[in-house]
């Protein structure tokens, strides 16, 4: 059922109702989840900060997103008189269309290493853990991150209001730097395991932990993709697009009612989403030890708690480091994790053509030492010139 | 029988959305048709098996492209219709009549003297097995097509340079070529 899109080989109605099913579960599990992850950082965030936090609906506070999802629907539907009327209803339906669409290629269970592939037999018909498994499988998530800048660039612009042109302005221009070393980071894992579905990358990494990609990637494009996640998903500590301070609640300002809910589910979706990746990419995704019967249970376990892992380091950041300034946001994305991950990318690259073609192992290493000898002092002397011109900026200034 | 479905309906949603780029008043909307219609070309990728190209295609023309376009316009605060009105040269809409009606004229004549196959040669994979997409597009890239390859990167090099020449300020020691204006 994979590499057919469009079914060409026929239909039938078994086929239909997996894929129903599945893309109901992975909803309904994006829905539930979304809603725990708020009162997960809720919870945590005031732990963390002495506080106690929601604790008022539901036992410890446990229905407090449910009720405030509830008033949402009720509230008012407010539109600036300046907004544009079409854009300004489109940009949340973007946001949340994308997450959700994100979600969909990450495997999210089946028993990958010894003689299985990952596949469970649901009505007879053997089939992956995942609502799909197209051949560009992560190349689709980058394709819906991409997307989801429309949603937060369309809203600001949308609002008719300086504020939010302001935020949206930020986030896109944030998004777009970013987008290079996220995109190369999943080059990296691309090309260790050879191919680019998201399928594939977690067979690849079965067969115990050293297989994970966070080890043989060595941990750099790990720790790349979990920075430029952290800006891409505009969390703290690289939120100033929502920087209430400066901005009052940047793009999403002048919404309110459902739509706001729209864009808040959105944003929480895309944070579990983004963790999922995380652990499909690095962390062997469903991989884990069966330890009695029902070997199709465990992946699944191990894979939440992967996730929840991840959405509890997302909370952790949120909590203890303060907001980069915006320059602090762009020298760090382009003057430092793109080159870092540049090199890298090249250095794997050049270990597994070496592996390939089982090149004098004395003459690659040395020829990419010397490269990146010429490339850091090159850089570093590009740097240093711009650091000149802007403080010869400043004292004029 | 689905993929003349699909056919239609991602062709309709490519033609809906470039007669929209060149009718709406304002720009930020034909910048979003624009999108429009790179996704219907992306299906279209899709339905002929080039799923990376599609993939491509959203990521670079629809993810990278049009949100710079967006982003200049809303920078640039042209996005108000009336602003379009102010800027058109002598005899462009002649001009722009003529071109256009010639370059229809030419297409519809290849299409009726070449017939069938419009581009001619058959796509860089065939119908090849999707996995392979990626590996055969290299090939092709890395091969027959490399030095239209290398120039085209050493073209987007220069215009990187070019455009962080004209993006940087004059330097202190010559005279400003304009006024300086009251900000820092």
């Amino acid at each position: 059922m994979t590499g057919d899109p469009l079914y060409l080989d026929g239909v039938d109605l078994t086929d239909l109702g997996i894929m129903l099913i599945k893309v109901l579960v992975a909803f309904t599990f994006l829905l539930v989840a979304t809603m725990f992850m708020v009162w997960f950082e809720r919870k945590l965030i005031s732990d963390m900060q002495n506080r106690i936090g929601p604790n008022v609906a539901g036992p410890w506070g446990l229905l407090q997103t449910f009720a405030d999802g509830v008033k949402f629907f009720f509230k008012e539907d407010l539109r600036p008189e300046n907004a544009d009327p079409l854009v300004f209803r489109l940009a949340p339906y973007i946001s949340a269309v994308t997450a959700f669409l994100s979600f969909a290629v990450v495997p999210i269970g089946g028993s990958f290493g010894g003689g299985d592939s990952g596949t469970v037999t649901i009505f007879g018909r053997e089939t992956f853990l995942q609502v799909a498994d197209p051949p560009v499988g992560i190349l689709l998530l980058l394709a819906m991150s991409s997307i989801a800048v429309y949603g937060v660039m369309l809203a600001g612009w949308a609002s008719g209001s300086k504020y939010p042109l302001i935020g949206s302005v930020r986030a896109s221009a944030q998004a777009i730097s970013y987008e290079a070393a996220l995109g190369m980071a999943t080059v990296v894992v691309v090309v260790l395991a050879g191919t680019l579905s998201t399928h594939g990358i977690v067979a690849a990494q079965s067969g115990g932990i050293t297989r994970w990609f966070l080890i043989s990637s060595g941990i750099v494009p790990f720790l790349v993709f979990l920075i430029a996640a952290t800006a891409e998903l505009n969390r703290p500590p690289f939120d100033l697009v929502e920087a209430e301070q400066e901005l009052v609640g940047g793009f999403h300002t002048e919404y309110s009612s459902i739509r706001f809910a729209l864009f808040f589910l959105a944003e929480f979706m895309n944070v579990i989403t983004m963790s999922a990746i995380m652990v499909t990419l690095f962390f062997g995704g469903p991989a884990g030890p069966i330890l009695f019967g029902m070997t199709w249970f465990w992946p699944t376990v191990w894979f939440l708690l992967k996730v929840l892992a991840f959405l509890f380091v997302f909370v952790w950041f949120r909590a203890t480091l303060p907001r980069l300034r915006y320059d602090q946001l762009m020298h760090l994305g382009w003057k430092l994790l793109i080159p870092l991950i540049l090199f890298w990318l090249m250095f794997i690259s050049l270990k597994e053509l070496r592996a390939a073609y089982d090149w004098n192992w004395l003459v690659t290493y040395g020829a990419a030492i010397v490269a990146l000898a010429v490339g850091t002092a090159l850089l570093l002397a590009a740097l240093r010139a711009g650091d000149r011109v802007y403080q010869e900026e400043l004292e004029d200034a | 029988m689905v993929d003349a479905l699909v056919f239609f309906i991602a062709a309709g949603v490519c033609l809906t959305g470039a007669l929209g780029v060149i009718l709406a008043r304002n720009p930020v909307h034909s910048a979003l048709m624009l999108v429009m219609t790179l996704f219907g070309i992306a299906v279209q990728f899709v339905a002929q098996e080039a799923h990376f190209l599609a993939a491509v295609q959203v990521i670079v023309y629809a993810g990278a492209i049009v949100v710079l376009f967006l982003f200049v316009i809303m920078l640039l605060g042209v996005d108000r219709a009336q602003d379009l009105e102010l800027s058109i040269l002598p005899g462009q809409r002649w001009a722009a009549l003529v071109f256009g009606a010639g370059s229809l004229m030419v297409l519809g004549a290849l299409l009726v003297v070449v017939g069938e196959p419009v581009t001619g040669a058959k796509s860089v994979g065939g119908s090849a097995s999707t996995a392979e997409n990626v590996r055969l597009l290299a090939r092709s890239l890395f091969s027959d097509h490399v030095y239209a390859f290398e120039l085209t990167s050493l073209l987007l090099v220069i215009a990187v340079i070019g455009a962080v020449v004209l993006a940087r300020k004059p330097s202190q020691s010559e005279p400003p070529l304009v006024e300086e204006r009251g900000e820092n």
